[in-house]
């Protein structure tokens, strides 16, 4: 199991802002291949791949990044703060 | 070496801040202040998100950076999320060095890697709705000069 979170547009075209999700996937490019399959909801958020981002446990991390014992994995936008 | 991160949802006063701030003996003082701006008109509130945890580490990784590269004596980062009307203060860096050159660029370099780099994202209210503040290129072109 593994803690998936949403922030920004992802969190709201997906409708909630975080989930448990049971994978076996190694990667994140793989995780996002599953969860696009699952509805039309996850399609539209994870359309464009390059207009996201993805943080594992808290740190950014590139798409072909392996999944072994990452605890959190976060999909957003870039970023827009100061 | 003084390092704080703060990330609140409460505003702040800017002024209060800086008289506050300790130098840690350094000689020059920066101090940077974000005021939220109505760009297009008609802005009635800019609400921001922020992923809890992340942007306390991510700012104070790019606090230690700043502090590494232009020998701070002191760095401080105030940063807000939540709904904010226009005029309203979103956040403040503070720096020292022994002298201002540093100062000046270790405030910089921390406002740059600020915008695209900790986690947070604005959305623009207005009375026809609601919008994401997209990243510019320019945001990302600039950390290519440090």
């Amino acid at each position: 199991m593994i803690d998936v979170l949403y922030f920004a547009w992802v969190r709201e075209r997906i409708g909630l802002p975080r989930e448990r999700v049971e994978t076996s996937a190694p990667t994140v490019s793989a995780l996002v291949d599953e969860l696009r399959a699952r509805e039309a909801r996850y399609e539209a958020a994870f359309a464009d791949t390059s207009a996201l981002k993805v943080a594992l446990d808290q740190e950014l991390a590139e798409w072909d990044a392996p999944l072994d014992g990452v605890r959190e994995v976060a999909f957003f936008p870039p970023m827009t703060g100061g | 070496m003084v390092r704080d991160v703060r990330v609140q949802a409460e505003t702040f006063d800017p002024g209060a801040e800086l008289a506050a701030f300790d130098a840690g003996g350094g000689g020059a003082v920066v101090s940077f202040t974000g005021v939220v701006r109505d760009v297009a008109g008609g802005l009635l509130r800019m609400e921001i998100e922020h992923y809890p945890g992340m942007t306390e580490s991510a700012i104070a990784a790019i606090r230690d950076e700043a502090a590494t590269r232009f020998s701070l004596t002191g760095a401080r980062v105030i940063h807000r999320h939540g709904s904010l009307a226009p005029g309203e203060v979103i956040m403040m860096v503070l720096t020292a060095a022994p002298h201002r050159a540093d100062a000046f660029a270790g405030a910089e370099f921390l406002m740059d890697y600020l915008k695209s780099r900790a986690p947070f994202w604005k959305k623009e209210v207005t009375a026809d709705g609601a919008a994401w503040v997209a990243a510019k290129d320019a945001d990302e072109d600039a950390l290519s000069r440090w």
